[in-house]
This record gives C-alpha cells, structure tokens and sequence, in this order.
C-alpha cells in the first residue's frame, strides 16, 4: 500500500480516539442539558476541577495551602501522605456530589424558570467561579496525574501493522484505554436510565418537567443527581486528558472543543455526542494532515467549530438532536 | 426633591422627544460631560489614565457594540474578543499604509472593515438561534486569532508576530506611539466614547432599535408583525462590530501600543466584554458605561485590596478575582437581572418620591 494511504489510515485512527475523549466531555453536556434545559458551559472546567482535585488528594496536597499561608503566614504545603489511587477516586467523586449539591443550592434553584440564554451566563460564571476555586485549593501550576494507566506506543499494534504493511502504526495504549472505558461509561451510563428507578425518573424529567413533578418526581433531587453524574463523567474526562497532557489550564479549553461536537451531534441525544466527537476528532486530525501544511499548521483550534457552524447552516439542529419547532 | 419633571413642561415635539426629558437629568448629563472634557484631561497623569481612564472608555465602546448585539437584538455572541482583533490589525494595516492620512479616519475605516467582517459572521444568525448561534460564534473567535496569527501580511511579516502602533497625531498632537502624553490618550478616547455613546442612543430608541429588540423579545412574533429578521439581524451584527471594532482599533493604537492576538484579543476578552454587558444590564446605553466602569475598577480594587493592603501574593489575587467576577456574574443574574442600569432605574424612582416616600 502507498505511504500516504497509510499515513492517513494512522491519523484517522489518532482521530477516532481523540474523538472518543472530546465525546467523553459532550456526554457531561447532554446529560445536564436534556434534564434541565442548563447549558453547561462549565463542564469542561468541572473536568479541571475534577482532575485537580484527584491530584491534590493522591498527592496528599493541603487544600487551600496558598490561602492560608498567606493570611497566617504559615509554611504548609502536604500532609506528606500518598492516597491510593482508587480511593482518591472515590473521594473525588465525593467532592464533586458536593459540588453539584451546592450549585443547585446556590444556583439553580434560584433561577427556576428563567431564559435559557441567562442559564448560559450563569454557567459562564460557575465556570470562572470554579476555575478560580481549583486554583486557590490545589495552585495553578501543570500537575501531572498518573493514576496507573499504560502509556507510551502500544507494541503489539506497531508490530503487527509492521508486519502486515511493512509500516507500524503509532497507537498510543491510553488513548486504548480511554476508549475501552469511554465504552464502559456509555454502557453504564445507558443501562442506569433504562433499568434503575432513579434513571427512568431522570428520563421522565428529560422528557417533560411538569409532568414529571405531578407523578411525585423530586425535581431537586434529580437535578442533584445529575449533576452528580455530570461531574462523575467530568472526572473520567479530566482523568483521561490529564493523563494525556498535564492537568493544567488549557483542558478547560480543549473541553471547550465539546461545544462543536454537540452541535453537529446535537443537543439531545447521547448517540449524537458520540457520532459528533468521532467526526470531529477524525475530521480535525485529517484536515491538519491534509491541508495543514499548506496553511501554516494549527488548523485543529478552528477547524472543529468551522465545521460545526456549516454544518448548522444547512442543518440547525444537528445530526439526530430533536427537529426544532418554532411557536408563537 | 429636586429630581422630579414637576413644572417641566415640553412645548414642542423635539422637546418631548429628546434624549434626557427630565430637566435634571439633562443638567447631570452636560456637568459629566463638563467635567470628563475640561476638568479629568487637566488633573489626569499616567497611572489614572493606563489603569482606569483609558481602559474604561474603550471598553465602553466595545460594551456599547456587544450591548446592541446582545442586549437589544438578543444575538448572543463571544467572539468579541476577536472582533476587537479585526479593528486593531485593520488599524495598524491603514496606518502603515497610509501614514499621511489622519488616524481619526483609520480608525472609523476599521470601525467599517470590522462590521462587514462581523456582518459576514452574523449570516448564520438567520438559521441558528441562542446557544447554538453563541458557539458558532467561537468559530469566528477562533479562527479571526488563528488567521492573524499565521497569515504574516496581517502584522507586516514582523518578526516578533506583533503589531506596534507607529507615532500619529491629530491637530499636532501626538495619539499613539510612546511618547504620548496621559491627557491626549484621554481625550482622543472619550471623543470616541461621547460620539458612539450618542449615535448608539439614537439608533437603539428609534425605529432600528425598535426592530432589534422586536426581534430580542420574539423573533416569530416580530416576522409576523412585518419585521424583516434578516435585515433586523443583519443590521444588529453591523452596527455592533462597528463600535467593536472601533474600541479594539483604539485599544490596540492608544492603549496598547503593540498586541499579539493571542494575548490581547483572545476569548478571554470575549468573556470580559460579556461580563461587563451582563453586571451593568443588558440593553441600556448606561449600563455599557457602568458595566464597563465596574469590571475595569474591580481588579485594581481587589488588586490593592489583596496586594496593597494585605500583603498577599499577585497571583493568589488574580484567582480571587476569578472568584469574585464569577461569583458577581451569578449573583446579578439571580438578584438582578437587568444589572446596574436597572438599580440605577430603581434610585431614580426612589429619589422622585424622596423625602416624602407617601
């Protein structure tokens, strides 16, 4: 087979993964946004927030150690202990059931009812509120977060494809293993709203609020909970991109990357998210390959928004999202 | 007591019709303006204007085109920061090309560049609506900063990537470049800022303006009643990148003097000019300007709160006022959703009535 031909085989292949992790962000968003009608721009910072606090708890961190050394004027840094790194998991996922607690507490319970764009703001501030949080508890500087995954090239797959086309490809294991557990998640994530109470529950608020409430429905709860999975699906996401690249600031703007995904995918539909971040990963990945030399490389910062915003001009509400029906 | 329309009476149409109907209202307006032309240029020095003066009156004028956008048409945009981008590189492009013509035209020429470029990215308004429109236009934001990032004819093929603002004057006077005095920057900018600030009222509260929030309020609604959406629409992007791209033209020549896009016009000042529309209420010409005045005052304020006062590191401060901007941004929306400009509307009530409150 030609060189290029294989070269191409090998960038969509990187492409299907990136896209498996930009999925794994957009399922944060249609999750919130089909139960509450909240779009949550602040997911791809709860992901930041997820995989700092992570961090800070395997790294036996002091939460807020900046702060309080500058107002006590103390020395403290670490409690000098190393939490395992499933336990560190769980108390994070503790950490962001609180969070979600305290946003509907403070947040959404007060704006019940208003317009979705004052939602959106909303969740512009959460976000900065959020960011500035994450900073202060763990510092702001690049962490790395190595909770046991494989990483580095994958030998079996540059042997294998070697042998077959005398050119090995370069698979890296964590993208593996990020999708073997972005499949795992969709599954749970499906099987929890088809066959738990407390899933059919969220289906139903999903489909319509009020009717859901005259059935007996506690529509805290629910938004409580789903926020809860939001941030769990925060976590995975933080987890698998700050095994990739540092935990540093710059996820919150590659979960910004999500955004796109979930227009093409549209808003609504679990299958959308991930269809919309395979095209997407795929598509940026083959578009800096192809005509990124040409134009000076870097393409990936636009193209995925680009596509997403012509892609709606012919179809506004996205691949499988809901036809759009406008009353007076 | 004395802020009431008691005993005064309007005797012809424009009278009725002028911008300040209430005879202290119209006072108040020419003492401000008395006071920012011909008191502030003669005690401001260096720091008051780089840190608050010039910053807050070109932002106005950022806060001033988003506001039509957002707070009158309703069109939800972040590529503001981008769009700034426009003006500035359309800026410096006339200004080295045509040094001999007057800067005051370079910058309403890029003022007029920047719409037809936001006018451009405003067509997919007409099919995409709220959110779906707000991350289309991320799409410009991205990709305005990606194309003056790497197309070198943009910034002169310097070698730095940055563009510096060269040395112009107006009347004698020099406007950019570093060896401008603290009162010319003012001045140029509040000529700017009083100018936009008019032309934006009376465009909002006559027959455009009528449209554009016809449109914000409901967009079928408004098509049924005879409102062209395109046009609407359309007319809404413009007008608003022309202010935007006004205030990043002086942004970049008079307050920055060299910018790289990235840093100077990234989404982060998309999110400072939203927030800004948000905290001083959304469509209303005042509230652009208290907005403007708030967000540009808080991080000095925490600044010499955090720093000055307490003693604690830079960045801790600038965390904190990640904090205290969001946290400001979500309280407004839930206790005060049309912002300051609505706060203002209640202490003009209130002060009608005063001292006799029954």
């Amino acid at each position: 087979m030609p060189d290029q031909f294989l070269f191409a085989m090998e960038v969509i292949l990187n492409g299907l993964m990136a896209g498996v992790l930009y999925a794994l962000v957009a399922l944060g968003f249609v999750l919130i946004y089909k139960a509450s009608g909240i779009f949550n721009y602040a997911q791809g910072v709860m992901a930041l927030f997820a995989a700092l606090t992570l961090v800070g708890i395997m790294e036996g961190q002091v939460p807020f150690s900046h702060l309080i050394n500058a107002i006590f004027g103390t020395e403290i840094h670490h409690f000098g202990w190393h939490v395992p790194a499933l336990l560190a998991i769980a108390m994070t996922m503790v950490v962001m059931v609180g969070l979600a607690w305290a946003v509907q507490k403070f947040i959404f319970r007060h704006l019940v009812n208003q317009e979705p764009i004052l939602l959106f703001m909303a969740t512009i501030g959460l976000a900065f509120v959020m960011e500035g949080i994450g900073d202060i508890m763990w510092g702001a500087e690049i962490k790395k977060l190595d909770i046991g995954l494989p990483q580095g090239i994958n030998d079996w797959i540059d042997v294998t494809t070697f042998e077959a086309f005398g050119y090995g490809f370069f698979i890296d294991n964590l993208d593996i293993s990020a999708t073997i557990v972005a499949i795992i998640l969709v599954g749970a994530l499906i099987a929890f709203s088809q066959y738990t109470k407390q899933g059919r529950a969220l289906r139903a608020v999903a489909d319509d609020h009020q009717a859901a409430l005259s059935v007996g429905i506690s529509l805290n709860f629910i938004w409580i909970l789903v926020w809860s999975i939001a941030g769990f699906v925060a976590l995975v996401a933080g987890i698998m991109w700050g095994a990739k690249s540092g935990v540093q600031f710059s996820l919150s703007l590659i979960a910004l990357k999500a955004l796109p995904v979930l227009m093409l995918g549209g808003f609504t539909s679990i299958p959308g998210a991930i269809v919309g971040g395979l095209i997407i990963g795929v598509g940026e990945k083959l578009f800096e390959f192809l005509i990124g030399p040409m134009v000076g490389g870097a393409t990936e910062n636009w193209f995925a928004y680009v596509l997403a915003l012509i892609f709606l001009v012919f179809r506004p509400q996205g691949l499988f999202g809901e036809k759009i029906i406008e009353r007076v | 007591m004395f802020y009431r329309e008691s005993g005064d009476f309007s005797t012809t149409y424009p009278e009725d019709s002028q911008t300040f109907p209430i005879r202290f209202d119209r006072y108040r307006y020419y003492v401000v303006l008395a006071v920012a032309f011909l008191v502030i240029p003669f005690i401001i020095n260096d720091y008051w204007a780089n840190a608050v003066f010039v910053p807050f009156l070109i932002y106005a004028i950022a806060a001033i085109g988003l506001n039509i956008l957002t707070g009158y048409c309703g069109q939800v945009s972040l590529g503001t920061g981008a769009f700034m981008a426009v003006g500035a590189y359309s800026c410096y492009k006339l200004m080295t090309a045509f040094p001999e013509i007057s800067i005051v035209i370079h910058v309403i020429l890029s003022g007029g560049i920047t719409a037809a470029v936001v006018t451009l990215f405003g067509l997919p308004s007409l099919r995409i609506k709220g959110f779906y429109l707000a991350v289309a236009t991320l799409a410009a934001q991205f990709f305005l900063v990606w194309l003056f990032n790497k197309v070198g004819w943009f910034y002169n093929y310097s070698a730095s990537g940055q563009i510096s603002a060269p040395e112009r004057s107006v009347f004698g006077i020099i406007v950019t470049g570093p060896n401008t005095e603290a009162w010319a920057k003012y001045l140029i900018c509040l000529v700017f800022v009083t100018l936009c600030a008019i032309i934006a009222r009376n465009l909002t509260r006559g027959s455009m303006g009528r449209r554009w929030m016809a449109i914000r309020d409901m967009d079928i609604a408004a098509e049924i009643i005879g409102v062209n959406p395109m046009g609407a629409k359309l007319t809404a992007f413009m007008v608003s990148g022309f202010f935007v791209g006004i205030a990043g033209a002086l942004f970049f020549s008079v307050y920055l003097g060299a910018a790289e896009v990235g840093e100077s016009f990234g989404i982060d000042k998309s999110f400072l000019v939203l927030f800004m529309i948000i905290i001083g209420g959304l469509g209303s010409i005042f509230g652009s300007f208290a907005g403007a005045a708030f967000m540009v005052l808080l991080p000095v304020f925490l600044k010499n709160v955090f720093v000055g006062g307490l003693g604690w590191p830079t960045d801790l401060a600038a965390h904190l006022q990640f904090i205290v901007s969001g946290g400001l941004i979500i309280m407004f929306l839930i206790m005060e959703p049309h912002g300051l400009a609505q706060l203002w509307r209640l202490a003009k009530e209130k002060l009608r009535l005063w001292p006799f409150p029954h």
